[in-house]
């Protein structure tokens, strides 16, 4: 019985990267000096179980690098080997190598394992006994060595081909020329070498010649020992991963050379003859190739292709995982049935899809339930009481509905619970980024965190993610100054970054302060006017000219960061977070520092909403974009030319919008005098609403219109009321857009009309 | 709508329900079965596995600025489910909604469309089984967008029937 091992896939990658996450932040909290051996034994388990993993669904390239890893975090586990700031930055680097291979798997495409030889190759020296810096230093050099080779050949070509190389433009790879000398005791590991060469013969036409001038005389010949080597001709379309594959078991007790083949088509077969005669010169390279290596590391014990490959700057074989995806799918010959397609592309990033559920809010959930069976069957039995019904009938029905009442709104929370999760998930990754970036600029930065376990929605946790990863980028970079100058400011030389989470009311609140320079509101200003986002004589109060830091293509840094300064980001950060129903807020002082505060509801299935009628339908409005309702008074109604409206609240011209007329609801305009007009702020424009009548304020479960439909503008979901029917909640950023070039005429007339 | 009118509509769902029932236990190999539907006089019909209820008409929420054959949305035990007046999207003229008028909900799962929608017409009448050779093509005729949505036409006790796509007919982005 075979089992489909691709349906634990989803489970394997979810907890691989859990265990990414983990390593990450241990090695982060590790203290090089004395290292606890309980932290290490975590990321070692981390890796233990990846490898594990990995192993059992084939992921062979994973499996093997984590296996070094493990070798190595065994053996500082033990004492036997140290660990400094350098190894951990080693480690860290392979946890997002790993990371990267992962990803690359999980989203079906060939994973680069350029890195991860490199960071096996550092690896294999430190566990000979070198230093971590020294090792890295040794494979960067190779690697950096190693580089122009491949730049100065796109397409790969071995150094030693014929002369088809000239014209490379027209040269297509036609298959791969394999030197395969088994060591003479490959054959007591139980590897047949015709086995290997079966093998290859699936994956394409096959010419192989054996040498046989190796095998002695028979009264020398040892009886389990190989003397034979091939000279291997595969024609194929197939990827160098599929053949090292083949031979991925005797990897090390071999000499192994896989060079590609290159020709028109047509030229195929005198091809065959010509690379045949270059595996004279192969051959001497590949023994070259290996005597490189044994110079880098003397005592490497099992020098595998991937390390030849990489410490040899002369190296002629083709290293595979360069350049094979896209050979694959250049190569000319037509794909043979029985070799595999060419690596398809997939969406870049699989979002996680399920989640862990803590056990006690699955037991509340399950106690819950329990109670509303009870109360429905006393309901039940009430029910069933037929004519007889008494005054404590009444009673008894009464109070079971208030019960159930209860049961309902706990059930709702319960089920609101489990897709909650403590906003840790998203903390976690900053103490990385913040060392990573503030080596990088050369500050010194330490990273406070309050308030973890604050839970949050998962859809809006996920969302948050990335400008939250701006804003302490920003903060990182224009924020907090160099030691040097906070040193002359009196400061501390270690910046500090907090960030706490807490609740309030309906809602969570992100905070994140710095001890750094503060915003400098005058420059923004003078920046905003040269833009010409400010006019020359406008007068801003400080929070206006705050506002500006999140207008789009500003920025107050002189000098473009590959970090940030772009100007770009801010404006996408506020986008994002009202994306979410949610707000951000900057407060900032000269020289001690900026507080952002980004306030978020807890969940993006309920909102609160404002009920409104407008021609006998009934529209919600999500509350928090309500700044306040009014009666229209006439008077201070002005018609612009172009034919809209604007309202002149406290001195501030807002537009009018009917939603009867946007909405095609009524034919007629209504008469605006003592209609009632909700004023809605989305994206710091206000805009007025004329509505028929308000009605209550109540929670609204959000439901989607495209599931089945398609998007509407203006309406950004619907939801169910309590009588069963359905309306739809308005948008009132779309709705700006469906009044559209009318309303950004009102507004221009308007901001002239103020100055 | 009085008493009396609501007890028809309500026995009439409550029979074609029946038949959808009855209809769906029996399984043919090269055997469609269709639910067939009148509008303006003509008998309609669509795959009866695309069928997914029968409901009376009622309750339906317009949306704002949808194309004028959109009649709204209803609530289908907690899902949104758009419905569309196939007699105004086939320009039959006259939408009255009375006694008689069903909201036909269709589900289909596919790779292009994966949605639940309702379609208003006058009234539910039969279900019947179709071999495949009695489906003919439909007239090679380019009158209105009604045509994109025709599978095929076949002949059931005399009377011609209509056979619609019900994954063309549920492809908005097409129809809009």
């Amino acid at each position: 019985m075979s089992i489909d091992l691709s349906q634990f896939h989803a489970v394997f990658f979810e907890e691989s990267f859990e265990g990414l996450e983990l390593m990450e932040t241990s090695l982060l909290e590790l203290d090089v000096d004395a290292p606890d051996s309980e932290q290490i034994n975590t990321i070692f388990r981390a890796a233990h179980s990846i490898k594990g993993g990995s192993g059992t669904f084939g992921f062979v390239q994973v499996a093997e690098f984590t296996h070094i890893l493990e070798t190595l975090l065994d053996k500082i586990r033990d004492g036997d080997q140290s660990i400094d700031p350098d190894g951990i930055e080693l480690f860290l680097q392979s946890v997002d190598c790993l990371r990267g291979l992962l990803e690359a798997l999980q989203t079906e495409t060939e994973p680069d394992t350029t890195r991860a030889q490199q960071l096996a190759g550092v690896f294999q020296a430190v566990l000979d006994g070198g230093t971590y810096a020294d090792s890295a230093n040794v494979v960067k050099t190779n690697a950096i060595t190693g580089a122009p080779l491949h730049a100065a050949s796109p397409s790969p070509a071995p150094a030693s081909s014929d002369d088809s190389v000239a014209n490379a433009g027209t040269r297509k790879q036609i298959g791969f020329s394999i030197v395969f000398e088994p060591e003479e005791d490959m054959l007591k590991g139980g590897n047949d070498p015709v086995r290997m060469l079966r093998e290859l013969a699936t994956l394409g036409d096959l010419i192989s010649h054996a040498n046989t001038d190796q095998v002695p005389d028979f009264d020398q010949l040892v009886i389990d020992h190989c003397y034979l080597s091939w000279d291997i001709e595969l024609v194929t379309n197939c990827d160098i991963d599929d053949i090292e594959e083949v031979f991925e078991w005797v990897e090390d007790e071999c000499e192994l050379s896989i060079t590609p083949i290159y020709a028109d088509i047509s030229s195929a077969a005198e091809l065959h003859y010509s690379n045949s005669q270059n595996h004279a010169i192969d051959k001497k390279m590949q023994q070259a190739t290996a005597e490189g290596q044994r110079l880098v590391m003397p005592s490497g014990p099992l020098p595998s292709l991937d390390n030849l490959q990489l410490a040899s700057p002369g190296d002629v074989t083709n290293n595979g995982s360069d350049a094979t995806p896209a050979e694959a799918s250049a190569a000319l010959a037509p794909p043979k049935p029985t070799a595999p397609a060419a690596a398809k592309p997939k969406a870049a990033k699989v979002e996680a899809s399920s989640i862990r559920v803590g056990i006690d809010k699955v037991d509340s959930l399950i106690n819950l339930v329990g109670e509303l069976v009870i109360t429905q069957s006393m309901l039940g039995q009430m029910g069933s009481a037929g004519d007889s019904i008494t005054d404590e009938h009444i009673g008894n029905l009464r109070e079971g509905l208030v019960q159930l009442e209860q049961n309902t709104r706990e059930l709702q929370d319960s089920v609101m619970r489990i897709r909650m999760l403590p906003i840790s998930f998203t903390f976690n990754r900053f103490p990385r980024i913040v060392r990573d970036i503030s080596i990088q600029l050369g500050k010194q930065v330490q990273l406070e965190l309050s308030g973890e376990n604050t839970e949050l929605d998962k859809t809006v946790m996920e969302k948050i993610s990335d400008p939250m990863v701006h804003l302490i980028r920003n903060a990182l970079d224009h924020g907090i100054e160099m030691p040097e100058q906070r040193k002359a400011a009196g400061k501390p030389e270690m910046g500090t970054i907090v960030l706490n989470a807490f609740h309030q009311g309906g809602n969570i609140v992100i905070e994140m302060t710095d001890d750094g320079g503060g915003i400098d509101t005058e420059r923004l200003l003078t920046k905003a006017r040269n833009n010409g986002l400010v006019g020359e004589n406008e007068k801003l109060t400080q929070e206006q000219k705050l506002d500006l830091l999140f207008s789009p293509g500003l920025s107050t840094v002189e000098e473009v960061s590959d970090l940030s300064g772009r100007g770009v980001g801010m404006d996408v950060v506020r986008r994002n977070i009202q994306e979410l129903s949610g707000s951000v807020e900057v407060s900032t002082e000269m020289g001690v520092g900026s507080t952002f505060r980004i306030r978020l509801p807890l969940t993006l299935a309920i909102l609160d909403g404002q009920l409104v009628t407008v021609a006998d339908q009934t529209y919600i409005f999500p509350l928090v974009s309500i700044s306040e309702s009014l009666q229209i008074d006439s008077a201070k109604v002005n018609n612009v030319a172009g034919g809209s409206d604007v309202y002149n609240l406290r001195d501030e011209y807002i537009p009018i919008l009917c939603l009867d007329q946007l909405f095609g609801l009524r034919q007629e305009a209504k008469v605006l005098q003592d209609s009632l007009l909700v004023v809605v702020e989305s994206e710091g424009q206000k805009v007025g609403v004329v509505v028929d009548e308000l009605l209550a304020q109540q929670q609204v479960v959000i439901k989607s219109l495209e599931e089945n439909y398609t998007r509407v503008q203006g309406v950004s979901g619907a939801t169910i009321l309590g009588d069963g029917t359905v309306a739809m909640i308005v948008d009132a950023l779309g709705l700006s857009g469906l009044a559209g070039s009318e309303i950004a005429a009102a507004q221009k007339i308007a901001a002239e009309a103020v100055a | 709508m009085d008493v009396a009118k609501q007890d028809t509509a309500q026995n009439m769902i409550q029979q074609t329900a029946a038949m959808v029932d009855q209809a769906s236990d029996e399984d043919f190999e090269d055997q469609q079965q269709y639910l067939t539907f009148l509008m303006q006089g003509e008998e309609y019909g669509v795959d009866i596995l695309n069928v997914q209820e029968i409901r009376g008409w009622g309750n339906v929420a317009p949306i704002p600025n949808a194309p004028k054959h959109v009649s709204g949305v209803i609530n289908l035990r907690g899902a949104i489910v758009p419905v569309i007046d196939l007699r105004l999207l086939f320009e039959l003229g006259d939408a009255n909604c009375d006694e008689n008028t069903v909201v036909i909900v269709l589900k289909v799962a596919t790779e292009n469309v994966n949605r639940i929608m309702g379609i208003v017409v006058d009234a539910v009448s039969d279900v019947f089984s179709l071999t495949l050779a009695d489906k003919r093509p439909p007239p090679n005729v380019n009158q209105g967008m009604s045509h994109t949505y025709i599978d095929g036409l076949t002949e059931v006790k005399g009377k011609m029937v209509i056979l619609l796509d019900s994954e063309r007919l549920l492809h908005l982005e097409k129809n809009d």
